[in-house]
């Protein structure tokens, strides 16, 4: 049989910390809310500063301002929505869904170099 | 009957429902932008010189726009926290500056933005007339500093009626800057305050069009995805500010009596799917507006 | 006596005065349309899922059946119905009962799309999973039930406009079900036709319903599996069956995303002239047509098939889950390699998500990718071969009973195995040059989801129904249904192989009248004239559902009446009563073991359901089957 009938292996319970938004740790954040909102504000102005600068080749402001963009929305993820505690199931989807969906970047750029349409 | 773990947390899991199906949710959300992200790569790359309009938008609204949706996710993460600490009165002010924020960027999108350009109007020259309009293209010049040709003279119609009319063989163009004065190096790359519109009027034959269009999703692949991409972007914000409403109204006051917690789940998971709005729309202002 | 009374949790009568919670009040008063019609229960919605799907299920074999005929003979009038057709769809779809080759086009793309979104999606993964899997977790309802509701309508929306399209001018869509563009934004657009009722557009705005439907389906099956599983159910004690509905639900809710944005693209390309897939220099009926070009035709394939082929793992895991649940229970043995089925299963659903291009050799990709496509398609093979193994061993040296649902499920075995086999060759890029898009491919697939997966919804409805009715169906019927169709299956679908193999293209109208005159006969025939018994056996195919359609409503009413347990079963949807109430337990069951303990040693009875809590006899039972491990 398998060991999924001992004892031990029975509903895991994962230790459930306390949550972490209780009343007096909320009120604790809202300086980092309005902090991260300022940033934000701040590389938003980068952002345009930043493609109006030239780099060399325009690849490489893309590049750039991708850089800061992905900066921006991992702030927000992070953050707002709570990413940089939270539970592992979350962790779990994404980790899967950020998988997939670089594989589909991945696939426009293989088509795009392919022989026959180019 | 009652379904467990609606408000509280299932042990194992460390979660109520609502939060794993917005992630959940949030996830498939990521695909389809993603799907939409990859037409954008795909279409750009592949797109022939010239083919990718770039400066085409107005980047200080724009910016204003970018500023507004970042404040209203600030607001409403502070709408939750004031839920937390149990201050209704704080949570209404804060949820009611996110509604409006919501709707400031909608109506400069719809009322605006869009708007401005389904009145604007292009004419795709041919590449066998680009010779002939070189003075409205200024081509060699563009080549010298290495950039990517103009292939096309933009403006405002002064005839609309040649769109229709087969028998009216010209489009009376009132030129952009950028096609009136093609050599003036200010034209070269995208400007941040949008040039304003010469005088200068073109005469372009008919027969030397490749493809004449106001600046519609028809127009490029590049308004194709720009209306696509921020017209979907654009119901989500919609969405996103009638379950704002809903939670705003006297029901939540209600709701807030009977059970607050569930109230500032509520408030988390609509927050949620904010900020995710808000994440999409910072990648796609660099994307379109700027790079 | 009811050998499981014991054990099986009642709900509480009327007068219970624990009844009275914060809700209870609620379904007391629920009028007949919310209870039957916009229902939140689960079990109502998966009711209502499976009657709507068989019903489209019907009539997308309908169509199929029309089309044998063109196919067998091709050109020549359908007597009696042909006319009649003529009528009802009108415009010159069957002028004097001969088929037009729009509507066989018509006819051709919305069978593929019935079958597909609105046959075996809605009862594999909608019905049965939305039935079973809370009763086989011992959870009262679905995690979000009004979204659950809203599930079933969007589908119930999907398929009305899908039906609609078939009467607009013009016909239903007819650029085959995978909407290969740049033809099917041409098709049905320009003069003459209305912009929103067309083909083609009530197509890709039925579909975007659809994909709507199931990523809500997805979202509420995922959270209902993670959040409500009874106490004790731990992951690796979950029945088979809702493993793979676990594994569908993500395959559903990352793949299908990417096609939505794809059908907000065709419809713009169709709505808006845009140029998403239309190539620059596109001339039409010698014109140019009036767009930007610059986009891609290759861009909707990727996308298009980046949901296909996990689409087409959603169509056989459930399937595979029903049979797994179907074989141990008439074996009367655990199932054979539970984790390795478990694992198998994740495996290919990880798997399917990097295959896709496959289905597109013949784009001209290059070297490189074609063979990193070859080699991730030969691979994913393997974990089916796993399951398909796995369930063979199953059945060695069991006390089979063969019922009706067995039957269906034994059946399952040989044929998925033929149609997983026969990818094989079209995995190798160098073979599908020949067999690509010819009715090699047409065999391939319908293999497993013909005789595959369709049998194992058939199997699921024999099995389950005396859950959701108290009543069985008929043995007798239900043999009397499987055998015909276990034999006009393969009278239908092995010449396919033949026929590909002679290079008949898939999609012809006139069924491949030129190998009429082929001096290369098989068995007598030449691959033209193959068409004549497989259109035969089609039809004969359709009678035999006959006896299913009559046993299905007859027992509702009139079938014997069965205990909970009625198949001796161990997963906790049979500790139910039969029917479930709204609510399903009274008692929350908790679970104490694996999903199969059959036959387990020291025990009176032979089978011992997953709430029976643990006894010194059980742990002497799993010590002796450790220590034989070793
Ligand atoms: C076991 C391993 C499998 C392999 C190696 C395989 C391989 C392939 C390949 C290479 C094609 C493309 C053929 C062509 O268009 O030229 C194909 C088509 C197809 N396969 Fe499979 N397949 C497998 C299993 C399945 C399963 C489990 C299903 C599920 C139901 C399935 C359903 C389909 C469908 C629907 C098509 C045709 C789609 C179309 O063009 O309309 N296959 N298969
Ligand atoms: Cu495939």
């Amino acid at each position: 049989m398998n060991e999924s009938n001992s004892p031990a292996a029975s509903e895991s319970v994962v230790q459930a910390h306390p949550e972490h938004d209780d009343h007096h740790d909320v009120s604790k954040h809202i300086k980092k809310y309005l902090m991260v909102g300022g940033l934000l504000m701040i590389f938003t102005i980068i952002t345009v500063a930043l493609s109006y600068f030239d780099f060399g080749s325009h690849k490489a402001n893309i590049a750039v301002g991708m850089l800061v963009a992905t900066f921006k929305a991992g702030l927000v993820a992070a953050i707002f929505m709570h990413l940089s505690a939270e539970r592992h199931l979350v962790y779990q989807i994404l980790i899967f869904t950020t998988f997939f969906v670089l594989v589909l970047f991945w696939l426009t750029y293989l088509a795009w170099y392919d022989p026959v349409v180019r | 009957m009652e379904i467990p773990y609606t408000t509280t947390a299932r042990p194992d899991t460390g979660l109520w429902n609502a939060k794993i199906g917005i992630w959940l949710f949030l996830a498939s959300e990521v695909m389809l932008f993603g799907g939409l992200f990859s037409a954008y790569i795909f279409l750009r790359l592949d797109a022939a010189p010239g083919h990718w309009p770039r400066g085409l938008l107005n980047v200080p609204v724009g910016t204003m726009n970018t500023a507004i949706l970042i404040a209203s996710s600030v607001t409403v993460v502070l709408a939750w926290a004031a839920l937390k600490m149990r201050q209704f009165s704080k949570y209404k002010f804060y949820m009611g500056i996110t509604i409006l924020c919501g709707i400031v960027f909608l109506v400069v999108k719809l009322a605006y933005e869009w708007p401005i350009k389904f009145h604007h109007f292009g004419a795709k020259i041919t590449p066998a007339a680009l010779e002939k309009y070189e003075p409205y293209l200024g081509n060699a010049h563009l080549r010298e500093g290495g950039y990517e040709p103009r292939v096309e003279i933009s403006g405002h119609l002064e005839n609309p009626e040649a769109l229709h009319d087969e028998s009216i063989r010209e489009y009376h163009i009132k030129l952009d800057a950028a096609n009136a004065e093609p050599l003036n190096p200010d034209n070269d790359r995208p400007r941040f305050w949008p040039a304003p519109m010469s005088d200068k009027i073109a005469h372009v034959s008919k027969d030397d069009v490749q493809l004449a269009s106001m600046y519609v999703p028809k127009h490029s692949t590049f308004f194709a995805t720009y209306f696509t991409i921020t017209g979907l972007h654009g119901l989500h914000v919609l969405g996103g500010v009638i379950v704002f409403i809903y939670l705003w109204l006297p029901v939540s006051a209600r709701l807030y009596k009977r059970n607050p917690e569930q109230l500032a789940n509520r408030v988390e998971v609509a927050g949620l799917f904010w900020h995710f709005v808000d994440l999409v729309w910072i990648f796609v202002f660099p994307l379109f507006y700027l790079l | 006596m009811d050998p499981s009374a014991d054990l099986t949790s009642h709900a509480p009568a009327a007068h219970d005065p624990h009844h009275h919670d914060e809700h209870g009040h609620d379904h007391h008063e629920l009028g007949w349309w919310r209870k039957y019609v916009f229902s939140t229960d689960h079990k109502v919605i998966g009711i209502q899922y499976l009657i709507t799907g068989l019903i489209f299920l019907f009539l997308g074999f309908t169509l199929m059946m029309l089309m044998r005929w063109q196919l067998a003979y091709p050109g020549k009038a359908l007597p009696v119905l042909g006319p009649m057709l003529n009528v009802l769809f009108g415009r010159g779809s069957m002028p004097e009962g001969i088929m037009a080759p729009d509507f066989y086009n018509s006819l051709g793309a919305m069978h593929g799309t019935i079958m597909i979104f609105l046959g075996v999606v809605p009862v594999a993964f909608a019905a049965f999973g939305n039935y079973v899997v809370p009763l086989q977790i011992g959870a009262p309802d679905m995690t979000f039930p009004k979204i659950n509701m809203a599930s079933y309508w969007a589908f119930f929306v999907g398929g009305i406009i899908m039906l609609i399209s078939f009467f607009v001018p013009g016909g239903a869509a007819k650029s085959g079900w995978t909407a290969y563009t740049p033809l099917s934004v041409i098709a049905d657009s320009g003069p003459g036709h209305h912009i929103i009722m067309n083909g083609q557009t009530l197509w890709l705005i039925g579909f975007v319903f659809l994909i709507t439907s199931s990523l809500l389906g997805a979202v509420n099956f995922i959270t209902t599996i993670i959040q409500l599983r009874a106490k004790g159910l731990t992951w690796m004690r979950l029945p088979f069956f809702v493993w793979a509905q676990f594994i569908t639900a993500f395959l559903l809710l990352l793949a299908f995303p990417p096609l939505e944005a794809a059908a907000v693209m065709q419809l713009m390309d169709r709505l808006a002239a845009t140029s998403f897939f239309m190539p620059t220099g596109l001339v039409v009926s010698g014109a140019a047509l009036n767009i930007s070009g610059g986009g891609s035709p290759i861009l909707w394939q990727h996308l298009f098939w980046f949901l296909g082929h996990p689409e087409v793992y959603v169509l056989i895991l459930p399937a595979m889950g029903i049979v797994a649940e179907i074989l141990a229970n008439n074996t009367r043995k655990p199932l054979w390699g539970y984790k390795s089925l478990v694992f198998a299963a994740l495996v290919l659903g990880f798997l399917s998500f990097i295959v896709w291009a496959h289905h597109m050799w013949l784009t001209g990709m290059g070297t490189v990718v074609s063979a990193f496509f070859q080699t991730t398609t030969l691979i994913i093979s393997i974990p089916s071969v796993i399951i398909l193994s796995a369930f063979f061993i199953s059945l060695w040296g069991g006390s089979i009973r063969f019922n009706t649902p067995m039957l269906f499920a034994t059946a399952f075995l040989p044929m998925f195995g033929i149609g997983g086999l026969t990818g094989i060759p079209l995995a190798f890029n160098a073979a599908d040059i020949y067999l690509h898009d010819t009715y090699y491919v047409i065999a391939h697939f319908h293999y497993i989801v013909a005789p595959g997966t369709i049998f194992a919804l058939f199997a699921g409805v024999y099995f389950w129904f005396p859950k959701a009715t108290g009543r069985m169906m008929s043995e007798f019927w239900g043999k009397v249904h499987f055998w015909p169709s276990l034999i006009c299956m393969n009278v239908i679908f092995l010449p396919m192989f033949l026929q590909g193999m002679l290079s008949i293209h898939r999609r012809w109208y006139d069924g491949g009248q030129g190998w009429a005159l082929s001096n290369e006969k098989v068995w007598g025939l030449s691959g033209f004239e193959w068409n004549v018994p497989i259109s035969i056996a089609a039809w004969v195919m359709g009678l035999a559902q006959i006896p299913f359609i009559i046993n299905f409503f007859w027992s509702i009413k009139y079938g014997k009446k069965v205990n909970d347990n009625p198949w001796e079963a161990t997963t906790l949807e049979w500790a139910a009563p039969s029917p479930p109430p709204h609510g399903n337990f009274a008692v929350v069951p908790t679970a104490h073991r694996g999903p199969y303990e059959y036959s387990l040693p020291g025990r009176e009875r032979d089978f011992t359901m997953q709430n029976e809590p643990i006894r010194d006899s059980d742990r002497r039972a799993y010590e002796a089957a450790a220590a034989a491990h070793d």
